[in-house]
């Protein structure tokens, strides 16, 4: 690819050598008895990017200033490069001929794994940015726990991402904060920002038994365990931000990573995969 | 709003590799000097350009105006010792 | 071009220049570099002024008709190039946005007037994009005629216009390259996307012979704008660079360029070929073409949409500020 913003492609480079060289061995990659929930949880992370970065991307050419503007596209493009790393090594895993953009293109919405607060609207530019916020801190404390993998391929691909996020955590809770604490305006669309996003928060910290299985593996962490970070991170950066916490459950609307979505999702999907679907089989 | 303010200019510097200088790569806008870095970093670090980056803003850099050239840059060439073919080396001596 | 039609303000005529004048042609004919805070006739002054938000208008209006496809980019490597070139094209704006800005015109001012219609921009970025090989196309045919002029301003003669232009050309070799692949997979795909290849081509050549501009042959602006080198070359030279370098591009797709007209001239050592309707191109100046208030829409909508956001940011600094002050007082 001649040009992709990513402030560590030598790292990633080295990194995708190194593998390729030494063929990393990964036993988790083959095991049969793991392989439905492997699979399951690696679409789970790979669409969360996916979608993600199909909303941010949304942003390029209407955002509120320029510089903003090349921020948002930095962020979509890291996301969407790390739905390539993720779903290709689903599709491996899977083992049944399929590729990353076969996962992307020709899933209907009921097999999509992401969380349903990736796939809502982009609203302002404060529901972008409580939604980016809300998510990179709970990704950051995911791949930080997923760089130690006992998987090797897992703990490869975090390491690589988790640079990325680390700046992206860094950028949103920095601008949640400043336009939290900048203007009344700016301080009420935050608010209700995140009131409206609050109730979608919680739903990657509901473990099911895929969580629990890959858990077990000891391929990602308990999901339980996480929450006390994010907890720590959301409460200081509101609170620096001035804003409310919601008195509310922050798990209201889960279901996503079942592949039971909002109605958001056909949308997207339809748009993005529309040239795949009206002309099966042909490259691009 | 009619108070609307536009945010300064600033002039980013990138220190392309270890041991080099900074160097001037372009400008832009930001609220402040914190966002300036980060957005440099956006803008002017999107192929790794960069290792280490100064960001000045620009209404606070001081200039030379043009006006003053003759009399800043003119003695120095009147200066012709400082330039190595003012000296006569015989051609004996060999190359120095 | 990005800037096209840019009237120029000025004195060709030795006799009638000032010793000023006289001194500052010198300079330019002594193929110096003009820098901000040099003296320069108010009428260089104001002819950069609007080439260079002219091509700033363009670059950022022109990331709306390929951005209209990134959300159905077909592969998510091709999603990735798209994204990361139109990222590219809102890069070029800010740069030349801030190489307008030393001349004294502040980048909301220029924002203002190409929202207000005071201002124009390429004329190109008022077609619509409609099918994916658009997409090719676009980086083929609108790339490939843009860097015809953008290569040679990297001689022009202010300074910091060559200074982006330097930066833009270099982040810019990918484009059409990346244009041309896109163009090549559909063209060498199925029927139907060499049908999609072929219609975008007939759609988008004569636009991009447009993007040149009209003959500028007895015009006065553009020989005073050559006499400043801020236009390097005239619209009919690189128009006809254009059609010289395309043409065998389009024949090694298997594409017809839609141009019955159009044969190589061995006397001439170059291609014969239809001029573009120039009527179509005043009218899509004026306004009038397909896309113009969608586009001036779009952009008027990112900017009023975002003035919350821009301010809560600007009034969080100065908050900032005050309190850095008050505990470096109180620490004192």
């Amino acid at each position: 690819m001649p040009s992709l913003p990513d402030a560590e492609m030598p790292d990633a480079l080295a990194l995708a050598e190194r593998a390729a060289a030494e063929q990393v061995h990964d036993p988790h990659v083959a095991d049969v008895d793991l392989k439905p929930a492997f699979f399951d949880w690696l679409c789970r992370i790979g669409d969360n990017a996916l979608i993600l970065g199909h909303r941010v991307s949304e942003w390029c050419g209407h955002a509120p200033v320029l510089e903003e503007d090349i921020a948002l596209a930095n962020v979509a493009l890291d996301l969407i490069g790390q739905t390539q790393m993720w779903l290709s090594l689903a599709a491996e895993v899977e083992d049944k001929g399929r590729t990353a953009d076969d996962l992307a293109y020709l899933r209907d919405a009921m097999k999509f794994r992401n969380i349903k607060l990736v796939e809502l609207p982009n609203g302002d530019m404060g529901v972008t940015v409580m939604r980016q916020f809300l998510f990179d801190a709970y990704h950051f404390e995911l791949l930080t726990a997923l760089a130690r993998s006992e998987s090797p391929r897992v703990a490869e691909i975090a390491a690589k991402a988790l640079k990325e996020v680390a700046y992206h955590l860094e950028r949103s809770s920095d601008l949640v904060i400043r336009l939290g604490d900048g203007t009344a305006e700016s301080h009420a669309r935050m608010q209700a920002a995140l009131d409206a996003l609050w109730p979608y928060a919680g739903e990657v910290f509901v473990a099911d038994a895929v969580d629990e299985a890959v858990a077990r593996a000891g391929i990602a962490p308990a999901l339980p365990d996480l929450l006390p970070k994010w907890e720590r991170t959301v409460a200081e950066v509101l609170d620096e931000a001035t804003l409310t916490r919601p008195d509310r459950r922050f798990d209201v609307h889960v279901g996503g990573k079942q592949g039971r979505h909002t109605e958001h999702l056909g949308y997207i999907l339809a748009e993005m995969q529309f040239l795949q679907r009206a002309y099966p089989g042909a490259e691009w | 709003m009619t108070d609307r303010k536009e945010w300064p200019l600033w002039e980013i510097f990138i220190r392309g590799q270890h041991g080099l200088n900074h160097r001037h790569v372009g400008s832009l806008h930001a609220p402040d000097a914190e966002m300036a870095i980060r957005n440099a970093r956006d803008v002017y670090t999107r192929r790794k350009e960069g290792v280490s980056i100064w960001v000045v803003k620009s209404s606070d850099i001081a200039a030379s105006s043009p006006s003053e050239k003759g009399p800043m840059f003119d003695p120095a060439e009147s200066k012709v010792y400082r330039h190595p073919t003012f000296f006569d080396i015989p051609d004996e001596v060999g190359h120095m | 071009m990005y800037a096209q039609m840019v009237k120029s303000e000025g004195k060709t005529d030795r006799a009638e220049m000032s010793p000023e004048e006289r001194a500052f042609q010198d300079r330019i004919d002594a193929n110096e570099k003009i820098e901000p805070k040099d003296w320069m006739p108010d009428g260089y002054r104001k002819t950069l002024i609007r080439q260079i938000g002219q091509h700033a208008h363009s670059e950022i209006v022109g990331q709306l008709p390929e951005g209209n496809w990134i959300t159905r980019a077909p592969t998510l490597e091709r999603k990735q190039i798209l994204l990361a070139k139109v990222q590219d094209e809102a890069g070029h704006g800010l740069y030349l946005y801030c190489a307008a800005e030393t001349l004294g015109v502040s980048r909301d001012e220029l924002f203002e007037k190409l929202h207000s219609g005071a201002m124009k921009y390429s004329s190109i970025f008022n077609y619509p994009t409609l099918t994916w090989a658009d997409m090719g196309a676009v980086g083929w045919l609108v790339d490939g005629a843009a860097i015809m002029n953008q290569v040679p301003l990297q001689r022009t003669s202010y300074g910091p216009y060559a200074r982006a232009m330097v930066r833009i050309c270099k982040e810019e070799s990918f484009h059409q390259r990346q244009g041309y692949a896109v163009m090549m997979r559909m063209a060498f795909g199925t029927p139907e996307q060499k049908e999609m290849a072929q219609d975008a081509l007939n759609r988008f050549w004569y636009p991009s012979l447009m993007m040149f501009g009209p003959s500028d042959k007895d015009s006065v602006h553009s020989a005073q704008s050559m006499a400043w080198r801020i236009k390097m070359n005239t619209n009919d030279e690189l128009r006809q660079k254009f059609v010289d370098e395309t043409v065998p591009q389009a024949e090694y797709l298997g594409l017809t360029v839609p141009d019955e007209t159009l044969k190589w001239n061995e006397e001439r050592g170059h291609y014969d070929f239809a001029e573009p309707d120039w009527e179509e191109f005043f009218e899509v100046l004026k306004g009038n073409g397909p896309c113009n208030d969608e586009r001036l829409a779009a952009r008027r909508k990112a900017w009023d949409d975002g003035e919350w956001f821009r301010e809560g940011l600007s009034a969080y600094a100065d908050k900032a500020a005050a309190r850095r002050a008050a505990s470096d007082l109180a620490a004192e």
